[in-house]
């Protein structure tokens, strides 16, 4: 067992594939001498050279583009986009080749990539630099989409990921880098498509992902203090999403409550709630509860960014407008 | 340059395969044998097939919508091309991907794309891991005039040229995107000055003439190879039919005339070819027929698997999707 944190358990996980795996290389805008945007490829240049850590043109859409041609030729592209916002650019390569090729060829072309990128908002860096696109993604068949809140889940759903046959999108909350946690040691993994009881609690089940966790796991603070206990699920994989996990919360709970740290409409959370309701409906107290930012570009204001942003008492508030708790 | 016989009846045979596979298709079409559009290659199947004979069978090539004539100008099966096309379970694809996706990955298509422009990073991409694993094979990736001024097409190039990736980009200039003239949209007079911004050499070429096409690949094959990087060719050709089977309301007279379009039929590539051949005496008459009657016979074969192949199991939606894991953990 050792305390890393985020950005050391997600280091570690690309070294020993670099070390490892000769297919594996890595692109991406200033990851070279800069050593990235938020310094995750610091030292690997010295360490492994310029062809296998590559500093890319801003061109995302064509890197992302040939990283799915490296990969259908043979080798294990993974590619840092320097914030998720920029992923925009490159949709076209994200869906139409990496998601799509394999299917569309009928199963004759692989297209095993790992596409990171920091992700969200709260860090005044406003409209073009705050978004957090995971949640688009997710519901893109082809493509499975992760994003780790702990050090150990960073590692372990990185090497799965670098294992995949497919592209995996591996969105890291950008503002929790330097979060510690203990990893342990030896070759665990954590497996895509699995979520994790964070908290046990049998009185409501919070659910988020990424950011979201430190939310919720504040607001579960607050409720043990009212002696509700709160159980606290990490999505940790978006796509494929692991309902079970969350039903079986509700089955003990019968209350829920989804966290999105992305805008409220349309994403990934609002998918989680609506699938609450088909399949736990009958075990609920009350409509699912729904917490999410607001549907408003990322203002650069610190105190209006803070406002888009759901905060603890608004997950506090919607429990008692669902639940009376 | 002294092309051997083989490799000259080769591309003859191949631009008689395109020609009338195409023939069949539009034919499928008419009479309501399958859905969805298609794209002739009609008129441009020198580009294709001076340029993919003058590869090897593990090199790599990308195409686009427009997409018949590439697979099998690369040594494609005619009959899994028209299953394809057809939606049916014997296509290259399944029948998931059809006329605009004909990938046959075993003679190296890495897929085609609806997007235009969308396939010019993936043969980048196959070019960067030839140059990473030091391997030999090149690349390379037919778009249109209309792609050329895609902004992927433009990053795609000068990335090549800056890691000097074995990389051949292969623009088809047909002249119309659909209706519209590259003679309006393209800011130079020609294509292929284009590469000049990434420093690199830009070849114009006679897109009606498969030894042109072959000579020019073959040097710019040759510079990949020797790792000096990409190469731009502009093969200056002519789409004969419409933009697309079942677009019957463009009326050709909206965006060119009867005039031009026949001027051009006069430059029909496997004509020039064939009377090239017989004048140089290098193929007989009835080796010419040959190839003619072969060809048409592979065509109509194709036409016949295709409508006996089964139609995909309604299970089959599921299927293809996802890929194993490829390897252990790192």
């Amino acid at each position: 067992m050792a305390e890393l944190t985020i950005r050391q358990a997600i280091q570690r996980g690309l070294e020993e594939a670099l070390q490892n795996d000769p297919n594996v290389f890595i692109m991406g805008e200033d990851i070279g001498k800069y050593g990235g945007a938020y310094a995750v490829t610091s030292g690997f240049l010295e360490k492994y050279g310029p062809k296998r850590i590559k500093d890319t043109p801003i061109s995302e859409a064509t890197f992302i583009g040939a990283g799915v041609g490296a990969a259908a030729a043979g080798l294990r592209p993974v590619i840092e986009i320097m914030s998720i916002s920029f992923s925009l650019v490159a949709f076209d390569q994200i869906v139409n080749m990496a998601a799509n090729l394999r299917y569309m060829s009928g199963g004759q072309i692989k297209v095993p990539m790992v596409i990171r990128a920091p992700t969200g908002a709260g860090a005044q860096l406003a409209a073009t630099h705050s978004q957090s696109f995971e949640t688009w993604l997710a519901e893109v068949p082809g493509i499975k989409c992760v994003a780790p809140s702990t050090p150990a889940d960073a590692l372990g759903l990185l090497r799965s990921a670098l294992s995949d046959g497919n592209t995996v999108i591996f969105a890291e909350p950008a503002q929790m880098y330097g979060v510690k946690g203990d990893v342990p040691d030896g070759r665990f993994t954590v497996p895509i498509g699995k979520a994790s009881v964070q908290r046990s609690g049998g009185d409501v089940t919070l659910v988020s992902y990424g950011h979201g966790m430190r939310v919720l796991h504040s607001a579960a603070e607050d409720l043990a203090k009212r002696g509700i206990e709160a159980e606290v699920v990490d999505l940790r994989s978006l796509s494929p999403l692991d309902m079970d996990t969350i039903v079986a919360s509700v089955h003990k709970t019968n209350r829920a409550l989804t966290l999105d740290m992305a805008r409220r409409t349309g994403g990934i959370m609002a998918e989680v709630a609506a699938r609450l309701q088909e399949a736990a409906s009958d075990w609920l107290d009350g409509p699912v509860a729904r917490v999410g930012a607001e549907d408003v570009p990322w203002p650069y204001n610190r105190e209006l960014e803070q406002e888009a942003l759901p905060r603890v008492e608004d997950v506090l508030a919607s429990l008692k407008k669902s639940y009376g708790i | 340059m002294n092309i051997p016989k083989d490799k000259l009846m080769l591309m003859l045979e191949r631009m008689w395969l395109i020609r009338n596979f195409e023939l069949k298709v539009i034919e499928a079409h008419k009479t309501g044998e399958f859905a969805g559009g298609a794209h002739p290659y009609i008129g441009e199947e020198a580009v294709a097939v001076g340029a993919c004979i003058a590869m090897r069978d593990t090199d790599y090539i990308a195409g686009n919508h427009r997409s018949h004539g590439h697979p099998i100008a690369k040594g494609a099966s005619l009959n899994k091309a028209m299953a394809e096309i057809f939606g049916r379970r014997d296509g290259y694809c399944k029948g998931k991907g059809g006329s605009m996706h004909l990938a046959d990955f075993s003679v190296g298509i890495l897929g085609e794309s609806g997007i235009v422009g969308s396939s010019v990073p993936i043969a980048t991409g196959a070019a960067l891991a030839s140059k990473l694993q030091k391997k030999d094979f090149v690349s390379a990736v037919f778009f249109g005039d209309g792609a050329s001024n895609q902004g992927a097409c433009h990053e795609s190039m000068n990335l090549a040229s800056v890691w000097k990736l074995p990389v051949i980009f292969i623009c088809e200039n047909n002249q119309y995107a659909v209706t519209t003239s590259y003679k309006s949209t393209v800011a130079v007079e020609h294509v292929s000055d284009r590469a000049s911004a990434y420093n690199m050499p830009g070849v114009l070429v006679d897109g009606q003439d498969c030894i042109a096409m072959y000579e020019a690949m073959t040097e710019a094959v040759r510079r990949a190879r020797a790792g000096e990087g990409p190469t731009l060719l502009e093969g200056l050709t002519y789409r004969f039919e419409e933009h697309s089977l079942g677009l019957g309301k463009i009326r050709r007279s909206e965006y060119r005339t009867e005039d031009e379009i026949n001027s051009w039929r006069k430059r029909d590539p496997i004509v020039i070819h064939e009377d090239r051949l017989l004048k140089s005496e290098i193929a007989s008459q009835a080796e010419v027929q040959h190839v003619r009657d072969h060809t048409e016979k592979l065509s109509m074969e194709a036409l016949e698997f295709a409508r006996k192949s089964p139609w995909p199991e309604v299970s089959e939606l599921f299927e293809d999707m996802w890929a194993d894991k490829t390897m252990p953990i790192p």
